[in-house]
């Protein structure tokens, strides 16, 4: 085993001191001088044709300095996402809106108050039109059309088949069908959405402090929008305020930002505020997943399919994309010989949906693993004897053409079974008491085709390491990571290197995006090829000094030196002195690039290798049911998690921690739920089910399983989104050992239970009478 | 109507104008620069703007600012002294309480009233006390081991 100075340790954050006195910059901290505030007009409707727009009186109101609609704008129809998205989407309404909150009008004022005074005076005369909120409804022949070139509403269909599901459920000897509903659930992140827009008339230059996860990616969409060259556009992303996918797209803070300072010359900052946030901001998107899994006696899997219903809302933003990404997950897992996988993406006058935490995979696994725990006890068999049976081995490639190159999932539920006391506590717990095993796996380390990393590490005259990453951060812990690399590839202490906090595109290398749990591997081989290159050149000179060969060579405990004989060597800032002194320029540069081999997922059938490795996770989750209250409280939790290679278990545990925590939320409390009107019920926190500490188990056992991904740095994957994914199906099926009840409409509230607790004792009592 | 109030911030006096409806959170950010109080929900719920009023936690969203004259103002700017962090603010950083940041501020005010207050807590103690302060990245774990952990210190240290 490889003995490291610093991977595997226990590392805190590089910027927790600024982050615990306060004096971290947030981009929600950004103001310029001479800024303006931008508020946005919002629909009331949920479907409305608008007759006419009147600003004149918003216009005259002292402290006002723009007032925009669709007629200020190029009114192009865009995609707000990169990859598969629809251009469908516009930045103003032009002649229809399609959800409460749709983006009507904008205002740049002096201040907060003046914008928002500006608002009410804009006149704006709709035309009601029926509207549809629920995706099968939205089916229908006669449902309201939302867009006009789409006929049923149905935006997209994904159809994945492998072998012939048919024919393999006529071969099971049991045959099971589930049907499950998951609500939006929104991110939630503490911060709102935000960007401060510069716009320079004398240069025609914009520059742009940007919450986006895809600065890079996400600016030639911006540029398009707005009708500027691409080239004109600055993006400067600082810190955030974390994000979980809900600022994967460009969206109406950055687009709207920058059309009112456009249009006003100053700079202007928009920032959502919390009410707005959990109004409109999309996020994952509402799920009806049918399934339906056929398996032999002795508990073989023979065939699996699933009808994925992904409530797309009103726009394109991730609807596609979220379901090719699931049309991976039947066999991710578990080995199936036969797969169905339909996908359909349907239109309804609700917000867009984007990613969160593993896109909507949560939603798909919440069903897919309570399903085949039902599945399990019809067999007759331990759920975990029946996934141990059935779960993929490294090597495997999936039937989506995922290619398994590490996979811990066998290890993982032995590991859980056993921290768990599993086989023993199992039908033995008191009353009301239950456990569950949950599982989920997702990409760990996702590069759609072509995506790439870079990092660029500088040492300058002093021996300090700086390194420049595209990267950035927003809590995950990636700038420690990209640290820990360097210094430990250069033999430096982490106190010895700094990297950029802020990524600003005109000097930071290109990096493709952020999400997908990619950090760890893109910039984590970038970070280590990086270190090397600059290491290499070091070597070169401090070798020839001794008359060794730069093989031969080592960085350790902060000094170059012969690996046979350490004396031959010097600390590492005197080499750097002897680089310079070898006639060389400094500063030092190394530079890295990671350009992974994986695919695009084919558009109509999810297929192709998007991740160059796969995390698997499974957690045992022990619950007690109040049977008078309904209320659910999560005992305790023991995780295991194929992480390829621990690289800082502190951070690792953190992030382990929030993921349950989300799923817990999903899993009990929280969801997007609209009226009769199409308008959001519950935009606080308290109302929305945002959980508290109160409702964390602090009885949590991490377990790491070490595989070794022959792609990831030392081994290393991603794993901030799959840490959330078992927690939700494993309280559903802990809820269920408990008490007998199966609620299958997520969250799985108290009211629920009671009434599905209340129809059982009638039922058991009719079948009581019917048996005397 | 504007009038100039003199507030007491982490020891150093300011004169500034305000509306009467103007929240201390918003004083705080806009008019003195002092940032590291955050704005999250704006209405009480989250406790990521908390600061300290002659010791006591109070969200800076829900206090206007005129009531806060002649009190003594804490914000996080206020809580190292000098180059040495307070044993809270230490224990956040060597525990791991910390993702994206942005509920650490008001979370730390948070638990420096309670520790002042309760200096050998329970873990439901704890809880109790900083259920106020949502936190959407740690899961709450790991900033609940850093408070016991920053108690233990400080009692030491005594």
């Amino acid at each position: 085993m490889i003995e490291y100075s610093i991977i595997g340790k226990h590392v805190p954050r590089v910027e927790a001191k600024p982050m615990v006195t306060g004096r971290l910059k947030y981009v929600n901290d950004i103001t310029l001088p001479g800024m303006l505030y931008g508020k946005i007009l919002r629909s009331p409707y949920a479907h409305a044709k608008i007759l006419s727009i009147d600003t004149s009186k918003a216009e005259r109101l002292p402290g006002v300095k723009a007032v925009i609609t669709a007629k200020d704008t190029p009114m192009v129809k865009f995609a707000l996402h990169a990859q598969y998205g629809i251009e469908d989407e516009v930045s103003l309404a032009i002649d229809k809106v399609l959800y409460v909150g749709d983006r009507v009008a904008a205002v740049a004022a002096i201040d907060e108050d003046t914008a928002e005074e500006a608002l009410d005076l804009i006149k704006v005369e709709y035309e009601e039109l029926p509207a549809v909120f629920d995706p099968e409804e939205a089916m229908k022949p006669d449902a309201p059309r939302i867009h006009d070139d789409v006929e049923g509403n149905i935006r997209h269909r994904i159809l994945h088949t492998f072998g012939d599901v048919e024919k393999g459920f006529e071969e099971s000897d049991y045959v099971r069908e589930d049907r499950f509903k998951t609500p939006m659930v929104i991110s939630c992140s503490l911060g709102t959405r935000c960007c401060v827009a510069d716009f320079v008339r004398d240069t025609g230059e914009l520059t742009i402090y940007s919450d986006s996860q895809v600065p890079y990616q996400g600016k030639p969409y911006l540029a398009y929008i707005i009708g500027m060259p691409v080239e004109k556009i600055r993006s400067i992303r600082p810190y955030l305020p974390g994000c979980f996918g809900s600022r994967i797209s460009s969206d109406d803070v950055n687009i709207i930002s920058a059309l009112l300072s456009m249009k006003t010359g100053k700079p202007v900052k928009i920032e959502h505020s919390r009410d707005e946030f959990l109004r409109v901001i999309p996020s994952r998107h509402a799920l009806i997943a049918e399934f339906k899994t056929g398996v032999k006696k002795d508990g073989t899997l023979v065939a699996t399919q699933c009808r994925h219903i992904t409530d797309n809302g009103a726009y394109t933003v991730f609807g596609i994309m979220n379901t090719l990404q699931n049309s991976d997950l039947l066999d991710l897992i578990l080995r199936v010989p036969n797969v169905k996988f339909e996908g359909l993406v349907v239109y309804t006058n609700t917000r867009p949906g984007l990613g969160m935490r593993a896109l909507m995979n949560n939603s798909f696994c919440s069903g897919f693993y309570s399903h085949l725990d039902m599945l399990a006890r019809d067999v007759g068999m331990d759920v975990a004897d029946f996934y141990l049976k059935n779960a993929h081995q490294k090597g495997d490639v999936t039937t989506s053409r995922c290619k398994l190159d590490s996979c811990g999932i066998s290890e993982c539920i032995q590991e859980v079974i056993k921290a768990s006391d599993w086989k023993n506590k199992r039908g033995k717990l008191p009353k009301n008491r239950g456990l569950g095993l949950g599982l989920g796996a997702h990409t760990a380390g996702f590069q759609w085709g072509g995506e790439t990393s870079t990092v660029v590490v500088i040492a300058d005259y002093l021996g300090k390491v700086g390194i420049l990453s595209g990267r950035g951060e927003y809590g995950q812990g990636s700038s420690t990571m990209i640290c820990m690399c360097v210094a430990e590839e250069l033999g430096l202490k982490l106190e010895d290197v700094s990297i950029n906090e802020v990524v600003d595109d005109s000097i930071v290398p290109y990096e493709s995006s952020n999400y997908g749990s990619r950090g760890t591997v893109g910039q984590g081989r970038a970070a280590i090829a990086a270190a090397q290159d600059l290491r290499r050149q070091l070597f070169e000179v401090v070798a020839e000094k001794f008359g060794a060969e730069v093989e031969d060579m080592e960085a350790k405990e902060g000094r170059i030196f012969v690996k046979q004989s350490p004396d031959k060597g010097m600390p590492f800032q005197e080499a750097v002195k002897a680089y310079q002194d070898a006639g060389k320029l400094l500063p030092l540069i190394g530079r890295g690039r990671y350009d992974p081999p994986s695919e695009e997922m084919d558009f109509y059938t999810g297929e192709g290798n998007v991740s160059v490795a796969w995390g698997f996770g499974a957690q045992v989750i022990e619950v007690e049911v109040d049977t008078d209250t309904g209320e659910v409280k999560v005992l305790n939790v023991v995780t295991a998690n194929d992480c390829g290679k621990a690289l800082n278990p502190l951070q690792l545990e953190g992030s382990s921690e929030g993921g349950i925590l989300m799923g817990l939320g999903s899993a009990l409390f929280e969801g997007v739920f609209h009226n009769e009107r199409g308008e959001v019920i519950g935009t606080t926190f308290p109302t929305y089910g945002m959980p508290t500490s109160k409702e964390i188990p602090t009885n949590i056992k991490h377990i790491w399983v070490e595989t070794m991904d022959p792609y990831g740095p030392y081994g290393a994957k991603g794993i901030t989104e799959v840490v959330e994914l078992p927690t939700a199906n494993a309280i559903a099926n802990a809820i269920y050992d408990a008490v007998g009840v199966r609620i299958r409409e997520f969250p799985i509230t108290p009211e629920k239970i009671l009434d599905a607790l209340k129809k059982a004792r009638i039922r058991d009592k009719r079948e009581y009478y019917e048996t005397i | 109507m504007k009038q100039e109030i003199r507030l007491q911030v982490n020891g150093d006096f300011y004169d500034v104008f305000v509306k009467p409806s103007e929240t201390l959170l918003d004083v705080l950010r806009d008019k003195l620069g002092l940032m590291g109080t955050k704005k999250s929900c704006d209405v009480g719920d989250c406790g990521a703007c908390t600061v300290l009023l002659d010791g006591e936690p109070v969200t800076s969203c829900l206090t206007l600012a005129v009531s806060a004259r002649g009190k003594a103002i804490t914000t996080i700017e206020g809580v190292a002294e000098g180059q040495n962090l307070h044993p809270i603010q230490k224990a956040f950083v060597e525990h791991g309480a910390i993702q994206c940041g942005y509920c650490t501020p008001g979370m730390i005010m948070t638990a420096k009233a309670f520790l002042e207050e309760n200096p050998d807590p329970t873990e439901e103690g704890i809880k109790e006390a900083i259920s106020g302060n949502l936190c959407r990245c740690t899961g709450y774990v790991k900033i609940i081991e850093a408070i016991k952990a920053a108690a233990q210190i400080i009692q030491e240290e005594r």
